[in-house]
């Protein structure tokens, strides 16, 4: 309990982000779900910024580590740009066809 | 520095909403996904710039950068390369990368984390754990959908998996209370190995048709996995985004569920009610074959023309000349309509990707539920590809393992023509009611080649 009230905010924002995430895509037309998943997963590609932080706080001979941080920042950047890359080409499709 | 770096992920949540807000309207989907990786990249950028504040040795540095620059060129190639129906393989791939990076960040942080509370122990291995589920089942989903995966049901494995489950909460909340005697990096890589095969345990008894939902749940878990770094690393941002994609492929999930009027603990446990179908095997079906010419002289005859296309019509890479058809009836003043189920193809919407490839006119598409009240109207219906989405048995027949699926209502059209390479049965391994209906013609032989055949006829008349 008192670690709730400790991080009441964080709990706030923990609310209103489900809440967000919820409302902003529960009007979307079949059609655009394959892209929005898409485009949901690309999001969560934000892993990267993790490996980010991690690969910047690793001390340069710790090589294990840098190793697997690195492998970590390859794999959530592809999440990435694979993920936007991948939806931008769908959404291309759907344009060209007026 | 700090407010600087604040405000940038402020800004950077706010782009993933409005990119996920306009990727649910057709007209500005595009922009929303320039948005929400606009919003990415600076995050991305923020972040080293940030955190790089004081002397940092240059290796990290040459190793951050030179990670970016691959990882985009690959997912760029990847993305390029892909074919539009093995799309949904690709999607899943990517959300195993991003799994299988949340599940690496809590193995480093373990190794080199000293000093953590034992509540961010916990959000370490629990981030890890799911990182680890995400990025094994996704792979699985991968190796299902291409079909090299068969469906594995037995009860041994049911106990297993629920014993992976069991263990893992119960190392979730052991180790960071320290009674188990392993230290804390120990324990992390036992939960990872367990979380990794609990994720094929996962996904293996689900069957393949339910693959999309399979997938679009393992995307919100990866969100979950990334909330969870967020909340390890006290990251805004991550948090955010992990929890706004969590929550958006929950609903999406569920979404897709009620599409296939299937309830999600049924796709879990990967009850498709196999039993009481095989009955009906034994029986055989009154079948009514017809020929290209008969098909094209009945086109010729038809003025409302329904086309229901499935993934076989994809996989045959028969929608080009789906259109030069269209265009063929057109000219003659017939009344095309594509009518798209909502789980056409592998994944929903992934139809109407497919259609566009092919520049097939977005108003022609008809989505199920806005003419399936009216599908008497059409007085021809050709079934392309496409099986157990028009198995009338899904309304009729409350034995059938499809039962209470909805369908596209193919058979109240007075005349249909099934395109089929074979006799085989569609994904759900269901005998189609509506071949034994008067009216349905079979037309045997390869999508493609049977179009081309017809479209050649329609050119002579």
């Amino acid at each position: 309990m008192n670690f709730i009230l400790e991080n009441l905010s964080e709990v706030y924002f923990i609310c209103f982000c489900i809440l967000i995430g919820v409302e902003v895509i529960a009007n979307v037309p079949a059609i655009l779900h394959t892209p929005l998943m898409s485009g949901a997963n690309a999001i969560s590609g934000i892993i990267a910024v993790g490996a980010i932080i991690l690969l910047l706080q690793t001390p340069p001979t710790d090589y294990l580590n840098l190793a697997l941080g690195s492998l970590a920042l390859l794999l959530g950047t592809t999440n990435v740009a694979g993920g936007f890359f991948v939806t931008h080409r769908m959404l291309a499709m759907f344009n060209s066809k007026k | 520095m700090l407010a600087v770096l604040e405000t940038t992920y402020f800004l950077s949540i706010l782009s993933f909403l409005g990119g996920l807000k306009f990727l649910s309207s057709p007209k500005r989907a595009k922009l929303g996904n320039t948005l929400a990786a606009a919003g990415m990249v600076l995050a991305l950028v923020a972040s080293i710039v940030a955190f790089s504040a004081d002397a940092l040795p240059r290796l990290n540095l040459i190793l951050i950068a030179s990670m970016l620059v691959l990882g985009t060129f690959l997912g760029r190639i990847m993305s390029q390369k892909v074919e539009m129906t093995k799309m949904p393989q690709l999607v899943s791939f990517f959300n195993a990368t991003g799994g299988a990076c949340a599940m690496l960040i809590g193995v480093v942080e373990a190794n080199q984390g000293t000093g953590l509370t034992w509540v961010q122990e916990s959000v370490l291995l629990i981030g890890s754990a799911t990182g680890a589920i995400a990025a094994s089942g996704s792979i699985i989903a991968l190796r299902k959908l291409s079909g090299k995966l068969k469906d594995r049901r037995s009860i041994g494995l049911q106990v297993l998996s629920k014993l992976f489950v069991l263990s893992l909460i119960a190392l979730v909340v052991l180790i960071p209370l320290d009674v188990i005697g392993l230290s804390f990096f120990q324990g992390t890589l036992i939960v990872v190995g367990i979380a990794l095969v609990y994720g094929v345990l996962f996904v293996l008894p689900i069957g393949g048709a339910d693959m999309p939902v399979v997938i679009s749940l393992l995307n919100a878990v990866t969100g979950i996995a990334t909330a969870l770094a967020g909340a390890l690393y006290n990251n805004k941002v991550m948090l955010a985004g992990g929890i706004i994609v969590g929550a958006a492929g929950i609903i999406l999930t569920i979404m897709m569920c009620r599409a296939m009027n299937r309830s999600l603990l049924k796709v879990l446990t990967g009850s498709f009610n196999v039993g009481s179908g095989t009955k009906n095997d034994s029986r055989e079906q009154n079948i009514i074959q017809t020929n290209v010419s008969e098909t094209a002289l009945q086109l010729t005859h038809a003025t409302r023309i329904a086309i229901i296309p499935g993934y076989g019509l994809a996989v045959a890479q028969a929608q080009h000349l789906c259109k030069q058809l269209e265009k063929l009836l057109h000219q003659r003043g017939t009344v095309v309509h594509y009518i798209i189920h909502p789980v056409a193809g592998r994944m929903p919407g992934h139809m109407n990707v497919l259609l566009a490839e092919a520049n097939i006119d977005y108003e022609l598409l008809k989505e199920m539920d806005e003419v399936n009240d009216e599908m008497s109207t059409y007085d021809m219906a050709l079934v392309i590809g496409a099986n157990d989405v028009v198995n009338p048995a899904a309304e009729e027949d409350d034995d059938s393992p499809i039962y209470g699926m909805p369908i596209i209502r193919a058979h109240e059209c007075s005349s249909t023509v099934v395109f089929k390479r074979g006799m085989s049965k569609g994904y759900a391994g269901v005998p189609n009611k509506l071949f034994e209906h008067k009216g349905c013609k079979l037309l045997f032989g390869d999508a493609k080649t049977s179009l081309q055949e017809i479209i050649n006829e329609l050119k002579l008349v």
